[in-house]
């Protein structure tokens, strides 16, 4: 990842607009992004994230706004007049070229002498490892070997950015985890500046330096994994990154180290500020692997301390997912690693238990 | 046929109709005209007579039926040039010509038609099927309208002032070209139509961002995907404009005789049905078997579209 100051800013949006007839795809994005890093578009379906890539590779015009390219706008270029290379959904590999042909396609129209085209094809097919496979017809290639022709297809031009829709969108799940890696690694020695669209967070997570949640058109949150996910700056965040547990409530307490809520299930205790005004409502947001469950309470805790009782629990393998019901009714969602400690073993169905969180580990949210 | 095995009751009834239709409707007489073409005739008034003669077991084929289309009888002409032979080439040159005619304006359209809203696709392409409602002649005598010294054309062109007299264009290669070109066209817009609907748009797409110019992508990814539609389409054109009889006789010159029109008056006028038939076997060979080689050869028209 490029740290220095002058990698940053490398691609920028600004107020980016997109309105199909009455609807607003895209809603005044700011992106920035820095030069050599892989950046995610993750959001749901409809939330405006292909239409912003779409709107990079130069397939929609923006309605207003600018795209910067180191300072420079390529807004009103068209797809081929831009140094972005797409990699797409489908592969759209070209069935009547075989795998050479299609590496060697944007190299040709660029009109290099053919000495320099069959060197960088055969450069990008090690790169893949498809040498052996460079005369084979797309449709004779798996879900995997094609995505990584599309990949070579689309780095052969040395564009400057690399544009990825759903990247391992089309492959099965046991392909994809091997995928992620293999892909990050080859967009990593190649030292291209990425972005990618993503609905599959663990995707984002796994393969971007930094993610940009987008909801409704709208941009929510930029960080890396690691942020969003441990403070997310909004409920949408919490709720859309990972399993979160939401306690609507009110403001009852505000100090500058600490605050509290009046919950459902009581008054909860949170180890950072939020400069609210009391009273106002908040959420407060606790993940499901945070909390700690057992039968007997543990000692000394004066507060973030529940009871309830177990309804269900959901064996995973690796760890055990436990819904507690609190008396007031709250659904309380509890991970615990699989043999994480021996009273574990003794809970079951319909017992009554304790559950508890430190205050740094739950996050305040407005709204 | 009779030998396929069924698990399907009906599969065999199913198949073989269309098969015995063929069998009794296409080989049969292909073979009888095949037949015909190697009797000798002579004087007399049938051409069905037997060329095997059973008391000497001697199979009598009177070549000469062939020979003559390659050569004059009378050792005026060379090889080759002979009135069939002109007739041969003037009749695969006109349905050439028909079938890049209904190529240049069926592919534009057949485009046109595949990228625009699926809404309107089935409105566009009825207008295309609209002609078929109405009789074949009705079309093509609508044309002679159109085109007479007096039809529509020229009475625009000369009261209009653009003209003095008429310009004569029923019964010439144009008005021959126009007919074929016209009653011909769905038969391509229709192939290449369903080849073109079905064709990836993002292909184009990626053609665009690998930094071709739309142009330059439907040459290079547009025109070879619809190799199949186009070839499909060509024949569909070419092979019945070969043999076509009623067009060319309808709005064609008579100074440009087709092979069609050659074999109806050898049949007819000269009652030659042995020489008749040859001409139709020569022709049938003429396009069968380019065909079964080009196929042979290549097979990729039904290559596999992913």
């Amino acid at each position: 990842m490029a740290e220095q100051d002058s990698r940053q800013d490398y691609l920028v949006t600004e107020e980016l607009v997109k309105r199909f007839d009455e609807a607003l795809a895209v809603d005044e994005v700011n992106l920035s992004i820095k030069q050599g890093e892989i950046f995610a578009l993750l959001g749901s379906s409809g939330c405006g994230k292909s239409t912003l890539l779409r709107m990079l590779a130069g397939f929609e015009k923006p309605t207003s706004g600018r795209i910067l390219l180191s300072g420079r706008d390529v807004a009103n270029l068209a797809p081929y007049e831009r140094p972005f290379n797409m990699m797409f959904q489908s592969y759209a590999l070209f069935p009547h070229l075989d795998i050479w042909e299609n590496v060697a396609f944007g190299l040709k129209r660029e009109g290099l002498p053919s000495a320099d085209i069959k060197q960088r094809v055969g450069e990008m097919l090690d790169l893949v490892q498809l040498g052996p496979y460079a005369r084979r017809k797309p449709h004779q290639l798996s879900g995997g070997q094609q995505q990584r022709v599309a990949l070579a297809r689309s780095l052969a031009k040395r564009p400057k950015v690399l544009l990825l829709d759903e990247p391992l969108g089309a492959l099965d799940k046991k392909l994809r985890e091997q995928t992620q890696f293999e892909l990050v690694n080859i967009v990593e020695k190649v030292g291209v500046t990425c972005v990618m669209v993503t609905h599959d967070q663990e995707e984002a997570m796994t393969m971007a330096g930094r993610i940009a949640v987008m909801s409704k058109g709208r941009v929510l949150q930029v960080g890396s994994p690691q942020e969003v996910y441990e403070y997310p700056g909004s409920r949408f965040v919490a709720d859309f990154i990972g399993s979160v547990n939401l306690l609507d409530g009110k403001l009852s307490v505000d100090e500058t180290d600490h605050c509290a809520a009046l919950t459902a299930i009581g008054e909860v205790h949170v180890g950072h500020s939020i400069s609210g005004t009391l009273g106002m409502p908040v959420a407060v947001a606790v993940r499901p692997e945070k909390v700690s469950i057992g039968k007997k309470a543990p000692q000394g805790l004066s507060h973030n301390l529940f009871n309830g009782r177990v309804k269900e629990i959901a064996y995973f393998g690796s760890y055990n997912t436990y819904i507690v019901v609190t008396p007031q009714g709250y659904r309380m969602k509890i991970t615990e690693p699989n043999g994480s400690h021996l009273d574990l073993l003794d809970i079951t169905w319909e017992d009554d238990v304790f559950f508890w969180w430190d205050d740094t580990d739950a996050l305040v949210l407005r709204d | 046929m009779t030998k396929l095995s069924l698990k399907v009751p009906g599969r065999g009834f199913v198949i073989g109709l269309p098969y015995t239709w063929l069998v009794v409707f296409f080989l049969l007489p292909f073979l009888i005209l095949l037949y015909i073409s190697f009797v000798d005739m002579g004087n007399d008034i049938s051409p069905f007579k037997p060329i095997w003669d059973s008391s000497t077991g001697l199979l009598t084929l009177k070549y000469e039926n062939y020979w003559t289309i390659f050569r004059s009888d009378d050792g005026s002409g060379g090889l080759f040039q002979t009135i069939y032979i002109e007739a041969y080439v003037r009749s695969l040159l006109y349905a050439l010509a028909t079938a890049v005619l209904c190529l240049l304006i069926g592919y534009p359209f057949s485009y046109f038609v595949a990228r625009s809203k699926p809404s309107v696709r089935p409105a566009l392409l009825m207008m295309v099927m609209l002609p078929f409602w109405t009789s074949f002649l009705l079309r093509v005598y609508a044309w002679k309208g159109i085109l007479a010294d007096q039809g529509v054309i020229n009475q625009v062109l000369m009261s209009l002032g653009l003209v003095d007299e008429p310009i004569q264009m029923l019964y010439t290669n144009v008005s021959m070209l126009v007919g074929m070109t016209y009653v011909y066209l769905p038969f391509m817009v229709l192939p290449l139509y369903a080849n073109l609907v079905k064709m990836d748009f993002r292909l184009l797409e990626a053609a665009y961002d690998l930094g071709t110019s739309p142009l330059k992508a439907f040459w290079l990814v547009t025109v070879p995907l619809s190799k199949a539609g186009i070839i499909a389409g060509f024949m569909l054109v070419f092979i019945p404009c070969v043999g076509e009889f009623v067009i060319p006789s309808l709005l064609g010159g008579p100074e440009n005789i087709m092979i069609g029109r050659v074999v109806w008056d050898e049949m007819f006028t000269s009652n030659n049905w042995p020489r008749a038939s040859a001409l139709a076997v020569v022709m049938i060979g003429l396009i069968v078997i380019p065909l079964a080689v080009y196929y042979h050869y290549t097979g990729d028209a039904a290559e596999p579209r992913h």
